[in-house]
């Protein structure tokens, strides 16, 4: 029993002497907690949004760091592995105790650590596109979501291609709603989806995916493959010969496929995405510059790099109005204002506060046979509408949870 | 006709699948079947073969020149590992798995720090053709002829050359085979080096079509496993009949429910072979001889 009290006492020492530390004076660094995979499955396409994170905070201590305090960041690699986020979301949290967290590539990961967030009543930013409906007062998400990508891609290759759609998706929660979506919106404009192939992330091998396509016959195939495994699909339809456009809100906007494989394999690839580093503005052509002044090997500045450069700034504006506190219902204040905006590499955006998501313009990229891009299409402004007009609103309540097309918040 | 193109569409995804469980195990059959180390650092051999396959195609040297430099080198890495770890584990099969782990962790790691997370590709040769509706990858089906050549090869690499009965009497009889004059430390090396290489192969022959990342070995992984588990210690009668029956069953189910199901059958397979035969076919094919 002697021994538990000690313990006891010992462990309260050490939480006060934490807190003392942590309590933060105004000369502390902000401290931001990065969790993004540095190797595994996913490494390709986010080791970017890292360096776009670095890059931000160089500037943003070069001009004076946020309301004064330095900003310092605590970089951890999760391996392309929901476990490890897990584990690196506790220790940001618990032990690193960070002002807030810049979390998580795929789905199964956010949807892993977030949680974890919510236990700790963290502040985490999930700055990738993804199939939406997240309605959580713990969360940020800067990605583009379903109503930005997808309202705006399907019906414009219906129009262009035809009616009869087949979708190839990874097999998890990305994959299954993503696809739930374009089901949704190829109905209602009066198409059909003529085939769905669900696919584990490990395969990497699709001759008979690629016959099963070519068995329906479609106008258009979307291709929702996630990880590097997958991305041997676009090559070995290629040199089958199977010639028909695809549609993506995942490929080249994060994944660069038309930089990685060899002339013609993503020709006829249509994707709608906030940035790549062919968008030909001056603020995009202004940040490509820098980023690769800055990382001269950086294989490709994607929209998951912008989105990361574009959130950093966003919290410096939000702490700063909320006049140097950190705290997440003061940070919330800021937003509910509704006009948390940023002019940057992706144009004008603005966080929405009843879902915390944000505002987009929106690229339609196409990919040519000499893996040229061009952008037959853009969609000015488009609102992340579909959590707020569904009865998610965070300025009321939080039910931190997910939505899907079948499963609305009103229901 | 329509038969001819559902057989033909039938014969090609068989023979895709065969080709690509055979040559994603070769080398394990070597390695693991046949010398009993259960090496986990297979896949990074194959991701040698591919990356010098790629980086040496892409400084313009002929693509067949180009893979049999990718197989050549992951055969070399293959016999430097075994000179340097492997051999003081033949006795240890439990530390050989964590040391072959090591080796894949540091491999891996490695060639992302010093490669990068992801290399640009090369396309794949020889186009396509038709057959009905359906068009066909061409190189698919070299791939498939290229399967069979290196059964049949190592066939006769083993059962009709001295090296082949040299290397098999030292892994079957070890102290014997030194007891009539050879040199089994050598045959030691050489054996993992020739499993190397055809994982290395395996590597070299894909690389066209894949996505070259330092993680490029673990697709193959679970089918090469499968497969040399299936198939039992004999590299030729155990890696043949296993790959024909998994293909089969990939195929079918592949094309029938979809890739889900395709891995799902290859897993209850292994399952219950494992369950009744557990020398793999090999050992049942062979029960009578011994």
């Amino acid at each position: 029993m002697k021994y538990s009290t000690i313990q006891r006492t010992a462990t309260l020492s050490t939480l006060l002497a934490g807190s003392l530390v942590t309590s933060a004076s105004a000369n502390d660094p902000i401290q931001i907690g990065v969790l993004e995979d540095q190797s595994g499955n996913f490494a390709a396409v986010t080791q970017v949004k890292v360096n776009a994170i670095e890059l931000a905070a160089e500037e943003i201590n070069a001009a004076g760091g946020i309301a004064g305090r330095e900003v310092e960041l605590v970089i951890y690699d999760t391996q392309s592995d929901d476990r490890r986020y897990q584990e690196l979301m506790r220790r940001v949290l618990q032990r690193d105790q960070v002002d807030t967290v810049f979390a998580g590539f795929a789905s199964s990961s956010r949807e892993a650590y977030r949680p974890i967030v919510n236990q700790f009543d963290g502040l985490a930013f999930y700055n990738n596109q993804y199939e939406g409906g997240v309605c959580d007062a713990n969360m940020i998400v800067t990605g583009a979501v379903p109503e930005q990508q997808f309202s705006t891609l399907i019906p414009w290759m219906m129009e262009e291609y035809g009616p009869n759609v087949y979708t190839i998706a990874a097999d998890y929660n990305f994959g299954q709603i993503s696809a739930e979506w374009v089901r949704q919106i190829v109905e209602e404009e009066g198409g059909e989806i003529v085939g769905e192939d669900f696919i584990p992330l490990g395969v990497s091998q699709f001759s008979q995916t690629i016959q099963n396509i070519q068995g329906e016959a479609p106008d258009f195939v979307v291709t929702l493959l996630v990880g590097s495994n997958q991305a041997s699909y676009y090559e070995q339809a290629a040199s089958a010969n199977l010639g028909l456009p695809m549609a993506s809100s995942v490929n080249v906007g994060q994944g660069y496929e038309h930089k990685r494989f060899a002339p013609p394999s993503l020709a006829n690839m249509f994707v709608t995405t906030n940035f790549i580093e062919e968008v030909d503005t001056p603020e995009a052509n202004a940040f490509v510059e820098k980023f690769y002044e800055r990382f001269p090997d950086a294989p490709y500045v994607n929209q998951e790099a912008a989105n990361s450069y574009i959130s950093m700034y966003l919290y410096k504006q939000m702490v700063e109005r909320a006049d140097g506190s950190t705290d997440k219902e003061d940070l919330r204040a800021v937003i509910a204002e509704g006009d948390v905006c940023f002019d940057g590499p992706s144009g004008t955006v603005c966080l929405d506060p009843k879902s915390q998501h944000m505002s987009h313009n929106i690229f339609l990229a196409k990919v040519d046979e000499n893996h040229e891009i061009s952008f037959p299409e853009t969609w000015e402004n488009i609102e992340p509408y579909w959590l707020g007009e569904n009865g998610c609103d965070l300025t009321q309540n939080d039910p931190s949870a997910q939505y899907t097309p079948s499963s609305p918040p009103n229901e | 006709m329509e038969y001819i193109h559902f057989a033909f569409t039938a014969f090609y995804q068989f023979g895709d699948a065969f080709a690509f469980l055979v040559l994603s195990a070769m080398g394990l059959a070597v390695i693991f079947g046949m010398m009993g180390i259960i090496n986990l650092a297979h896949g990074e051999f194959i991701m040698c073969g591919a990356y010098v396959t790629v980086a040496t195609a892409r400084m313009g040297v002929p693509l067949p020149i180009a893979m049999l430099c990718g197989s050549l080198a992951a055969g070399m890495l293959g016999i430097v590992l075994e000179r340097t770890i492997i051999h003081r584990l033949y006795h240890r099969p439990l530390d050989s798995i964590v040391a072959t782990w090591g080796i894949s962790l540091i491999l891996t790691q490695g060639t992302l720090i010093v490669l990068g997370s992801s290399m640009a590709g090369i396309s794949t040769p020889l186009g396509s053709f038709s057959v009905g509706n359906y068009s066909y990858s061409t190189y698919r089906m070299v791939l498939l002829g290229v399967a069979v050549l290196v059964l049949i090869g190592l066939y006769l690499l083993f059962h009709h050359t001295t090296f082949g009965i040299h290397s098999r009497a030292t892994i079957q009889a070890p102290h014997m085979a030194k007891a009539v004059g050879i040199d089994t430390g050598r045959m030691y090396s050489l054996t993992f080096g020739l499993g190397a290489a055809l994982a290395g192969l395996a590597g070299a022959l894909y690389a066209p079509t894949i996505s070259i990342v330092p993680t490029l070995g673990a697709n193959f992984l679970v089918e090469s496993f499968v497969t040399v588990v299936v198939g039992g210690a004999d590299v030729f009668l155990g890696t043949a009949p296993a790959a024909a029956t998994l293909a089969v069953i990939k195929a079918f189910l592949t094309g029938w429910q979809g890739q889900l199901m395709g891995q799902v059958g290859l897993l209850i397979t292994v399952m219950v072979v494992i369950r009744i035969l557990p020398q793999g076919l090999s050992g049942w094919l062979l029960k009578g001889r011994t």
